[in-house]
């Protein structure tokens, strides 16, 4: 009961509030019946986020639907933090260091493809915001990058291991964001063992899982590109099932199967890999997300630790992705696919 | 050294009186420790809780109370020690029969205190549990209320206990 106090204990109860909000399947059964995107927005009245969609006037736009529902998450976040007391409040920013990492990509490889500041504003996750982002689209290389705006954000500490002098690219900034994720993973990791107790315990279960998968995604991106073996090794973060070992032999794999047969030997990807046939890599995204929402649940079985705030988070997070895709599908009349990509949560 | 200056000399110079005044103390003070302790854990889940589910509140109030009896035990023995607290001529204050009379206070007031600061704490968080998992599935309210009432038993074994001991206090009769 590392750093509970009456506060955490309220938070911790609320979030478990927000948790029942989650959408059931019988939720997601109703939304793929639907025709259109108005339907969509009707059925989800019913829900949460029905305060979020009612102002909307049609025609709807899935951007709209899914710019809606995260502004409910970003709300939900921004409650729990003002209340949250330390180290609470820190373990709640850790959650969106991850988005920030992303908005810092997402802005500079467009900038690198000469698109508007403006209009790839509105496309970063809010959860991700800094004051400065918008000035990261002067920066030409890595060391500007850092000198001019990232030295004033929480990720400038993950930046030590890839200042280069060298002009981005999209190989260069690939890398940097997986060398970024690498390091904030190892940190927050770090913290949450600092924590201790529970949150320990069914944090790095999560982060370990993060890690794992995001290895064999970077293994699986890297095969038939430039990158060697050794770049490879290191952007994998060094913690996880799969370290050390399960990382050698990743390294090395130069196509699907060899990854398949590195996973195989860990009971616990051992599933995942077993249901995908042959070929069938881009299910892989699926298998695992699927995975992680079974474990993201099992964290709210446990009570007096903060992995329940990072479990909601990423439940919400998967949620809005369902809707996107359901949304997407019903707006491009491609009903048939509807299924391909919905994780359900409960 | 002396013998008049050692530890054991020292604890034996000590008021039976200050013994059995610490006793009461301990019962009634460290009682309601585990009893706010335990009603601040389950307050301040079930208030939380209670924002979705507002249905849970009258019905979790028992979990209060729960913690509440705790107190009310630590009050009972401290004002059944307070009556065994009999003054005696000075001159038998450290008489045999004094020094046991005061030790056995003393005892009980501890068996009495930390039973309940423990039960307290048993109860506050099971208390806890409970409101969170009746927010979610009102039919495991129920459930978690014999666990909380088998936890609140706890308190009443040390009750129970102190009284037994503090019967065993009886001063030397007045001359």
């Amino acid at each position: 009961m590392n750093g509970w106090t009456a506060i955490t204990s309220r938070l911790n109860s609320i979030v478990r509030g927000y948790r029942s909000g989650l959408l059931t399947a019988a939720d997601y059964n109703n939304l793929c019946q639907c025709e259109t995107l108005d339907d969509i927005k009707m059925h989800l009245s019913a829900t949460e986020y029905g305060p979020y969609l009612q102002n909307e006037p049609s025609p709807l736009h899935t951007t709209t639907i899914v710019e809606k529902c995260t502004q409910k998450l970003v709300d939900e976040y921004k409650h729990m933090l003002c209340q949250a007391t330390e180290p609470l409040s820190t373990f709640l920013e850790y959650v969106t260091y991850g988005h920030m990492i992303d908005n810092v990509v997402l802005i500079v490889t467009g900038t690198l493809h000469e698109r508007d500041v403006q209009e790839l504003l509105e496309k970063c996750h809010p959860l991700g915001m800094f004051d400065s982002i918008a000035t990261l689209a002067v920066a030409q290389n890595m060391r500007e990058l850092y000198r001019l705006v990232l030295v004033d954000t929480p990720l400038a500490p993950y930046f030590s291991e890839c200042i280069t002098s060298e002009d981005l690219d999209d190989m260069n900034i690939e890398i940097m964001r997986n060398t970024l994720y690498k390091a904030y993973l190892e940190d927050f990791y770090k913290f949450c063992q600092k924590l201790g107790g529970a949150t320990a315990e069914i944090m790095s279960d999560l982060l370990a899982f993060e890690a794992d998968r995001r290895a064999v995604n970077i293994t699986i991106n890297s095969i038939g590109t430039e990158l060697t073996r050794d770049d490879r090794r290191k952007l994998y973060s060094n913690f996880g099932l799969l370290y050390p070992y399960g990382h050698e032999e990743l390294a090395v794999c130069e196509e699907i199967e060899q990854v398949r047969a590195v996973m195989e030997k860990y009971p616990p990807y051992q599933s995942i890999f077993s249901k995908l046939s042959y070929g069938e890599s881009q299910m892989l995204d699926k298998a695992f997300y699927e995975e992680e929402v079974k474990r993201l649940c099992l964290a709210f079985e446990q009570q007096f630790h903060f992995g329940v705030f990072f479990a909601y988070m990423r439940l919400r997070e998967q949620e809005i992705r369902n809707l996107m895709w359901i949304s997407e599908c019903v707006a491009q009349n491609q009903k048939s696919r509807v299924h391909d990509s919905v994780v359900f949560i409960f | 050294m002396s013998s008049s200056s050692s530890w054991s000399q020292a604890l034996v110079k000590v008021s039976p009186y200050t013994f059995a005044a610490i006793g009461i103390a301990i019962s009634i003070g460290v009682s309601v420790l585990g009893a706010a302790w335990g009603i601040y854990i389950t307050g301040s889940s079930l208030i939380g809780a209670a924002i979705k589910a507002p249905r849970i509140t009258s019905k979790n109030l028992i979990s209060v109370i729960f913690c509440e009896a705790v107190a009310i035990y630590g009050v009972i023995v401290a004002i059944i020690l307070q009556t065994k607290l009999e003054s005696v001529p000075a001159s038998m204050i450290y008489a045999a029969e004094s020094l046991r009379a005061g030790y056995a206070i003393f005892a009980s007031g501890i068996i009495v205190g930390f039973a309940n600061l423990v039960c307290g704490v048993c109860v506050g968080i099971i208390g806890s549990s409970c409101a969170l998992s009746d927010a979610q599935n009102s039919s495991l309210f129920v459930k978690i209320l014999v666990i909380e009432i088998f936890g609140s038993a706890l308190g009443l074994f040390g009750v129970i206990v102190g009284i037994i001991m503090s019967a065993q206090a009886s001063w030397p009769a007045k001359a």
